[in-house]
């Protein structure tokens, strides 16, 4: 597979861009990959992004490739799923984000959840607020990237820009 | 509390009480919930299973709202047990098969149930007799609040609560409505009205849930989507149906006793006359004449009978029940038997 901007190197680096809750996949050479890089960082401000990304080699995860995707708490593969229509256990959703968002989007119309949260998730996500700090997101967002949690992935960057934007506010 | 001690109560959404209870028998909110990192129950080894059943049952034990709740082990139960427990609409028919390590918790008058290890991990159930799907609600909350003070459920912020089919996922509530609507069925509309309940994407299901036919007039309305509305935007959506339906009910059944009221008396005592007086009757016929009297009971042209002994009957002429009253097994012919005198004897108040 060749880079998808200069179209002559072969692709070593796989990408997955969030603009607007779109998600495009980007296949690089390394170099376009340190360029895009470059974009990027002004763009989010992550400057270990494309780094972590480029270190972790994992090929896109193309159709066949979906057929064979493992939870690796349970061990149901997503072939498995289209077989019994059952997921195996909570972490499968976390797994295989990529693939149940459009589906839960097409049984319910939607795929965001607005109803109640049970009270210790409640508290944990007020003290995940108070004591994360910006480092520790952007580790997260590395990781959610890294298992394709996408959604996951678009939340954790908004969380981001909006602390930078208040951040740069009081600076300023 | 044993299995028998049910047979001698009614439960609570049978009483025949509640707002428009002419016209709905009962209001159900169910919860689907799953422990956080244990396998669903399909996909679960016995020792998980057994995990869920022990922690479940600890947690239960610790909630003020089910303390005076008895857990069943399905395992212990008999066929007959089990069946009872189905017709009391106290759980599914799917949770009868396979029965190892599976239990059902039955609260106090039955308002609550919880099935554990059945598709999900719990099922959380609520019932209240006429519409009264926000006080169902505001219970089962109550209920649900507390278990997740003592429980790890599996959850994800943009998902909701996580169930083994991705149709419950989100709030994991079902919210369903049982109504009784002769004049729909037998004014010929009730087709027309079926057809737009599935369009806004609601199911419609028979007496006993999913998978079963609508007999005697009796149809289950609950709805389809479960993510993307909050609970209280769930419940008004279905309300907001359940209104238009019972109006339409009304009115059928207001024309029917203007421009007909000699042929639907004459149908409603006939049923009557056949259930006072029958030696053998099947339970489908007896579904189905009730359902006639209990309309004469609620428009006023059966004034001597009690509507909660009629809904009573609805239950306790079921197989299950009947053999549970006998205290034996009864084959098919012994049980028509069986079910004509328990009717005679308690219409005829004898």
């Amino acid at each position: 597979m060749l880079c998808d901007i200069c179209g002559k190197n072969p692709a070593t680096v796989h990408l997955t861009e969030i603009i607007d809750e779109q998600m495009n996949e980007l296949h690089l050479c390394e170099d376009c990959a340190r360029d895009k890089s470059a974009a990027m960082e002004q763009q989010f401000g992550l400057s270990d992004l494309l780094a972590g990304m480029a270190n972790f080699q994992k090929p896109s995860i193309e159709k066949e490739e979906a057929v064979i995707a493992k939870c690796p708490s349970c061990g149901l593969t997503y072939a498995d799923f289209k077989k019994i229509g059952r997921l195996g256990c909570g972490e499968c959703y976390n797994v295989f984000r990529k693939y149940l968002a459009p589906l839960l989007k097409r049984i319910h119309g939607s795929n965001q959840h607005i109803g109640k949260t049970p009270s210790k998730i409640k508290t944990a996500s007020r003290v995940y607020k108070r004591k994360t700090g910006l480092q520790e997101l952007k580790n997260q967002l590395l990781e959610a990237i890294q298992r394709e949690a996408f959604e996951e992935a678009a939340r954790l960057r908004d969380i981001i820009k909006e602390i930078e934007s208040k951040n740069k506010g009081k600076e300023g | 509390m044993q299995i028998n001690d049910l047979l001698n109560h009614t439960s609570e959404w049978l009483k025949g009480t509640g707002p428009n209870s002419d016209i709905v028998i009962s209001s159900r909110i169910r919860l689907a919930r799953n422990l956080n990192k244990i396998p669903f129950p399909h996909w679960a080894n016995k020792a998980q299973l057994d995990e869920v059943v022990d922690k479940v049952g600890q947690a239960m034990a610790n909630v003020d709202l089910l303390k005076k709740s008895t857990l069943f082990e399905l395992a212990n139960l008999d066929s007959i047990d089990k069946q009872f427990l189905v017709e009391r609409h106290l759980m599914s028919i799917e949770h009868t098969q396979k029965t190892e390590h599976k239990a059902v918790l039955v609260g106090e008058e039955e308002i609550t149930a919880v099935m554990i290890n059945e598709e999900d991990h719990l099922r959380i159930q609520l019932m209240q007799s006429g519409f009264n799907l926000f006080e169902a609600w505001n219970i089962i909350n109550a209920v649900d609040d507390d278990l997740a003070k003592l429980l790890d459920y599996a959850f994800l912020a943009d998902f909701g609560y996580l169930t083994a089919c991705p149709t419950n996922t989100g709030t994991g509530m079902r919210g369903s409505v049982m109504l009784h609507l002769p004049a729909l069925v037998m004014s010929r509309q009730i087709e027309r009205v079926l057809a737009a309940i599935a369009k806004l994407s609601f199911t419609t299901r028979g007496l006993y849930g999913e998978g079963t036919q609508a007999s005697g007039n009796f149809f289950q309305i609950s709805n389809q989507v479960s993510l993307g509305h909050s609970e209280n935007e769930i419940i008004e959506n279905i309300n907001g149906l359940i209104r238009q339906i019972i109006e339409q009910e009304t009115q059928a059944r207001e024309i029917m006793l203007s421009k007909s009221k000699e042929v639907l008396e004459d149908r409603i005592n006939r049923s009557l006359g056949i259930l006072k007086s029958a030696r053998i009757i099947t339970s489908q016929e007896t579904i189905e004449l009730l359902s006639m009297i209990r309309l004469g009971s609620d428009i006023g042209m059966i004034k001597d009978i009690d509507r909660r002994i009629i809904n009573e009957l609805f239950i306790t002429t079921q197989p299950a029940h009947l053999q549970k009253l006998e205290n034996k097994k009864l084959s098919s012919q012994e049980r028509d038997l069986k079910r004509a005198e328990l009717i005679r004897r308690k219409l005829n108040l004898l």
